[in-house]
């Protein structure tokens, strides 16, 4: 109960520009590298659409795999038709928390890192995951950055032997949002 | 409404978001940002990718180009007639080739060049993705991509030796393809080839041919494929045959094998439409591949 009182008290000294509420983007950036000696594989898409509750500290985000850009068509291909299967599978999403949340360091400005776990969710496989981010208020946006390796086979992307060793076993993804207020605000006693 | 109204509401507000799971909580926000996303995304179009594996189907063209910036070096090959017999190692013994290059221009626009052995033709070619099939609003049930091409024999003629006019041929082509489904694409041909110069009064500067091909996928790397032309009546057809193949596709991860039986020995337009001569039932058969090797010239 005291610290429901602190949270709600932290509430009533926030700076006015600064809302409670959904913070949200559509053109959230999503990209991953895979690095072998053989070669290196690097594909990027801005069409992550993500959102963070700043209330719960509850956050997702959804991307559709065709939306990933490679360096080479035939890689862009490849991704889709083989390995992703982007026509059974179109999108990967996340659905997490980030872990003890407080709204409080997040309102009054500044970096923080933070621990965030969730079901990512990739080729239409769901994996419990626990990965580090880092928030920053930035003005009135708030900006969303993690960076976190995926195992291929630990989502049923099989892989034929031939280019086995072209395609490292874990791949580096990275999220970086930057994100508005979402309009109209909404607070979470509108669910 | 006060300060004090809005800071109980809010209080209230916390304390029933404590009231339900985490995990409840964070599938509903996830849902929630997929029904507001989508319903923006479906107003763009997505376009349908991968209709055919290759830009050549059998002898067919496909309405697939390189994409901008890449350089594809295909490499087509047609082995003597499966009825040559023994001494001939059925047809092992000889071969014909084209080789050529492919270059995307744009993602939509591709010029190429190649080279055959039959008939030491050279052809230049190239190829628009005019109309692109994709879902979503305004969905485009088809692609078609135009192909025009003209091909140069540099054979050596003597008495009269011919002008370079002559030994032309061009190649007007839609190609017409619907994905049905990841596995199954099927493909329309309509095809004219003027030729500036033909052997006899008898025979067609212009022949007409309908085309059709078709692509089914076995398993996620193996597909079967064919591909026909059906000339319109006229000397061309009194004369010659249908071309016909029948191939598989097998993907390695970062090449495509594609091979083929079929009873044309020519692998471009004006060769294996109008100059086909095999029977392919009675064993004028013809085993075949193509293999393709892409570069990436420019990065995106």
């Amino acid at each position: 109960m005291k610290t429901l009182f602190l949270f709600l008290l932290s509430m009533l000294v926030l700076p006015g520009a600064w809302a409670q509420g959904k913070y949200s983007t559509r053109t959230g950036l999503i990209s991953f590298f895979s690095g072998t000696p053989i070669e290196d594989i690097e594909a990027r898409s801005t069409q992550a659409a993500g959102v963070l509750d700043a209330t719960t500290g509850q956050v997702a985000f959804s991307v559709p795999m065709k939306s990933f850009v490679f360096r080479r068509t035939l890689m862009q291909e490849h991704f889709n038709e083989n390995y992703v299967e982007s026509d059974k599978y179109p999108k990967a999403t996340f659905a997490g928390t980030i872990v003890g949340f407080q709204p409080g360091p997040l309102a009054a400005g500044g970096a923080q890192s933070v621990q965030v776990e969730g079901d990512l969710t990739i080729h239409g496989v769901k994996r419990r995951v626990k990965v580090p981010g880092r928030l920053e208020r930035q003005n009135n946006r708030l900006l969303i950055k993690s960076t976190f390796t995926v195992a291929p086979a630990d989502y049923n992307i099989e892989i034929p032997a031939l280019v086995r060793d072209n395609i490292a076993k874990s791949v580096a993804v990275t999220v970086n949002f930057a994100c508005e207020p979402a309009t109209p605000p909404q607070t979470s006693f509108s669910r | 409404m006060s300060r004090f109204h809005c800071f109980l509401l809010a209080s209230l507000g916390a304390v029933a978001g404590l009231s339900t799971t985490p995990t409840q909580a964070q599938d509903n926000l996830l849902r929630e940002l997929e029904t507001t996303t989508d319903s923006t995304r479906r107003a763009a179009p997505d376009l349908v990718q991968a209709t055919f594996k290759g830009t050549h189907i059998i002898n067919a063209q496909s309405v697939e180009t390189p994409g901008e910036g890449t350089l594809l070096f295909l490499i087509q090959h047609r082995f003597g007639t499966l009825n040559s017999g023994a001494y001939n190692f059925f047809g092992l013994d000889q071969a014909v080739l084209r080789l050529s290059f492919e270059y995307g221009l744009t993602d939509r626009l591709t010029a190429g060049l190649g080279r055959s052995s039959q008939d030491k033709t050279f052809d230049g070619f190239l190829k628009y993705k005019a109309l692109r099939q994709s879902t979503g609003a305004h969905a485009m049930p088809v692609s078609v991509t135009l192909l025009t091409s003209a091909a140069l024999t540099a054979l050596r003629f003597r008495e009269p030796e011919r002008t370079p006019r002559t030994r032309l041929a061009y190649t007007y082509q839609a190609l017409i393809a619907r994905k049905f489904s990841p596995a199954l694409s099927v493909q329309l041909m309509p095809t004219l080839i003027h030729r500036n110069f033909v052997d006899t009064r008898r025979d067609q500067n212009d022949v007409y041919a309908m085309g059709a091909a078709f692509r089914q996928k076995l398993t996620k790397r193996l597909a079967f494929t064919a591909d026909y032309f059906y000339l319109l009546p006229g000397a061309t057809a009194d004369d010659m045959r249908n071309a016909l193949g029948l191939g598989v596709d097998i993907e390695t991860g970062g090449h495509i094998f594609q091979l083929h039986f079929t009873n044309a020995q020519g692998m471009m337009e004006k060769l294996f439409v109008t100059q086909t001569t095999g029977n392919f039932f009675d064993g004028d058969i013809y085993f075949g591949f193509n293999v393709s090797r892409a570069f990436t010239v420019k990065s995106r």
